[in-house]
């Protein structure tokens, strides 16, 4: 794996391959001492076009573990009218040598464009491009997915998600995480079901490997989920073309947020999940975010576990990480 | 210098020579002796009328450094053109007498092809108040098509009143549908790909509901409109529609919505990048069939030449349009000849006869017969090559076809009695 640009480039036994890599790469960081030598003298650029402070530090982080050098870099600019060109800022660190570029953009395939050219040898990793793809937080979710409901019989190595039903609900239309998961989660013989009004789910939906409801309480009954992630709402959807997405906060928080008696409802094992930043109160209620079944804070641990094993496997082009 | 095309096969079929003397056609059928006359060896050869372009964007003034007139006549003339209608949206744009004059000067000079200028409807393309239509038809460039192309005339009332006033100067509006509220930040053909893709949607039902708007008003005012770069299976059938009822609407295709899918977009490569967009399968099967049956009239290239740096960037920061003068031919032969949809005498029709009436360019598309000012273009149908950007004529490189083997190639174009193209050559210092 020289990049990893979507979730779609993963086939089932090379996502699975990623994840295992996590549980490795996690089990180290149980040690006294976090830090592998593994990249030690090569470079990592995050390059964020877009404020992310809480995806950049998960990179960072891994990048550090494992002895990299990391440079942060987040140009003002990201068009060619608006400053610095794409080409110029690749070109630019390439004869910097870095080793690897992650990259954040608010323009969907702006990161396929740079591993396709010629500015760069690096390998190239998303960390989210426009509506298209944010693939690290996908295996993250199947990592925290896979570590609850499948650690029942012993030994996480080679298991997939097969038989888990996933609930995806919310802002699907604009929604990297959506896109990244549903892909990622069906190559790993997951059930995937969509929740949200129609405005927030794509033309074109009906093709994806997912099955849809406009209703929640619905879906939730239906199609009873083990594991339910709430997508976050973004609020200025709300004041966009046509008078917004949907007609106000307190409409979508009664029709798809998540509140405690819909959390009570769900399976006894389920767990729930949010990539963050929450909007408290908007798609998922203080109770819900802070109670028994939220997986939230692990999510993050898991990030740089994950983070840690996709730098590792496209830098080295190794298979699997020796730790 | 007189000219002597020896076995050319005509739209029709039959083998022929062609003598032009003094700019016209003195004789087609079996000539004698050269007489003085250069010979051009015409064997396996087709000859058509010079083909007429309706939708061109040449870019001067202002964006020299994506086309010129020079460059983009000479791209016009490589493909077999003899005539290109010169969008309006140049710096500044076509929107009086004063643009229009110089984009037809600038054209007489080059003196490859008929640049036709084509007027803004509306002051600056902003879609507020008609430019001086009639200002622009009565210069010496004698304006008829009359075009915000780039954007669309939405504005019911405005679009009314264009269609209205265009009458009294035989004009024609040729509209680029695309309702604005529904195309936003549009980037790619609203379908299966863009969702799956991320990239915003550019919906048929922006494109659908502006044209039956317009075919609607052309009945109710009586006046023609010209439906520029027709891409979707709903445009077709509401063209359909309105042509049966009577109504004077005329349409237009692209080479690249006969050629082109939407799954390109997959690549993230700006070059693909088009407005309207290119579309899926099925619109492209439904606009192939709507030229083969006459639903959609004529070819138009909508050729956009762009800059490099316009289209070395990331998908949403990058420019629409493509070019299409030199490989507009060679595609519909491949497309439409080749398949059997249609003949050569039809292809005659939809890129040189029916796109000079909307026009109203008296001395191009006319047949090839005796009396006719002698411009045609030879094509040689078994000629096959690689379309690489560098060695086209356009002055940019967005072709979405580099690197693709072509069927077929100009081999010459004459325009008025004059070579501009030899040999598939084309010729330097053709200005008379």
């Amino acid at each position: 794996m020289k990049h990893l640009l979507s979730a779609a480039d993963l086939d089932h036994d090379e996502a699975v391959a990623v994840l295992d890599a996590a549980e490795r790469m996690a089990a180290t960081q149980a040690r006294e001492i976090k830090k592998l030598p593994t990249l030690r003298g090569q470079t990592v650029v995050n390059l964020f076009f877009e404020d992310s402070t809480r995806t950049r530090i998960s990179f960072e982080t891994a990048a550090k573990r494992l002895s990299a050098d990391v440079i942060n870099f987040s140009p003002k600019g990201s068009s060619v009218s608006k400053g610095e060109s794409l080409k110029d800022t690749v070109l630019t660190l390439g004869a910097m040598r870095a080793d690897a570029i992650v990259v954040r953009h608010p323009a969907s395939g702006a990161p396929s464009r740079i591993a396709g050219s010629t500015w760069t040898d690096a390998s190239v990793i998303t960390a989210g491009d426009g509506t298209h793809q944010h693939p690290t937080q996908a295996l993250l979710d199947a990592m925290t997915i896979r570590r609850h409901l499948k650690a029942g019989a012993g030994d996480l190595a080679g298991r997939d998600l097969a038989g888990l039903s996933v609930m995806i609900v919310g802002d699907v239309l604009h929604s990297r995480v959506a896109r990244s998961g549903v892909d990622l989660f069906t190559t790993l013989g997951a059930e995937v079901t969509l929740v949200a009004p129609a405005t927030l789910l794509p033309v074109g939906v009906e093709t994806w490997p997912a099955a849809r409801f406009y209703d929640l309480d619905r879906a939730l009954a239906e199609a009873p989920p083990d594991a339910l992630m709430m997508l976050r709402v973004q609020r200025e959807r709300m004041s966009s073309a046509g008078g917004g997405f949907f007609p106000s906060p307190q409409e979508y928080t009664r029709e798809y947020g998540l509140d405690a008696r819909r959390a009570a409802a769900l399976a006894p094992h389920a767990i729930v999940l949010h990539p963050g930043p929450m909007n408290r109160g908007l798609e998922i209620t203080s109770e819900a975010a802070d109670g028994p079944r939220s997986v939230v804070v692990e999510q993050v641990a898991n990030g740089v576990a994950v983070r840690m094993a996709v730098l590792y496997l496209a830098m080295t082009g190794e298979k699997e990480p020796a730790v | 210098m007189n000219y002597l095309i020896k076995g050319a096969t005509l739209p029709g079929g039959r083998r022929a020579d062609i003598r032009i003397e003094d700019g016209a056609i003195v004789l087609i059928g079996r000539a004698g002796a050269a007489e003085g006359a250069k010979v051009v060896d015409a064997d396996g050869l087709i000859a058509l009328p010079g083909l007429v372009d309706v939708h061109t964007h040449l870019r001067e003034p202002g964006r020299e450094d994506a086309e010129t007139v020079l460059s983009g006549s000479r791209a016009a003339a490589a493909g077999g053109y003899t005539c290109v209608h010169a969008m309006a949206n140049t710096y500044p744009v076509a929107d009086t007498a004063g643009v229009v004059e110089q984009v037809w000067r600038l054209g007489r000079d080059a003196g490859y092809v008929d640049v036709r200028p084509v007027g803004a409807v509306s002051v600056g393309l902003e879609g507020r108040h008609l430019a001086e239509l009639a200002a622009m038809a009565r210069s010496a460039a004698q304006v008829r098509v009359f075009s915000d192309d780039g954007m669309c005339v939405w504005d019911a009332v405005l679009m009314r009143r264009a269609l209205e006033y265009v009458k009294g100067i035989d004009g024609v509006v040729a509209q680029h549908a695309q309702e604005p509220r529904l195309t936003e930040g549009a980037q790619m053909h609203e379908g299966v790909v863009s969702s799956q893709v991320g990239l915003a949607g550019w919906p048929a039902v922006a494109e659908e509901s502006i044209i039956a708007r317009d075919v609607l008003l052309a009945e109710h005012v009586g006046s023609r409109l010209h439906v520029c770069h027709v891409s979707t299976a709903g445009s077709v059938e509401i063209i359909r529609w309105a042509k049966a009822r009577s109504i004077a609407v005329t349409a237009e295709v692209t080479p690249h919505h006969l050629l082109l899918t939407d799954e390109l977009a997959r690549t993230y490569d700006p070059v693909y990048k088009v407005n309207p967009p290119l579309r899926s399968a099925d619109d492209v099967e439904a606009v192939r069939q709507a030229l083969a049956d006459g639903t959609i009239d004529v070819v138009g290239t909508d050729h956009a030449p762009h800059p490099r740096e316009a289209k070395d960037c990331e998908w949403a920061a990058a420019a629409f349009g493509m070019t299409g003068l030199e490989t507009a031919l060679p595609i519909v032969h491949q497309l439409m000849v080749e398949t059997g949809r249609m003949t050569w005498a039809h292809v005659a029709e939809a890129m040189s006869a029916r796109p000079a009436r909307i026009g109203r360019v008296a001395s191009q598309g006319r047949p090839l017969a005796v009396g006719e000012s002698a411009n045609l273009t030879l094509f040689d149908p078994a000629a096959n090559w690689k379309v690489v950007p560098e060695l086209l004529q356009t002055a940019s490189g967005n072709t979405p076809v580099a690197g693709r083997q072509m069927r077929g190639r100009t081999v010459a174009t004459f325009y008025a009695g004059r070579p501009t193209v030899l040999d598939g050559r084309v010729l330097e210092g053709v200005a008379g």
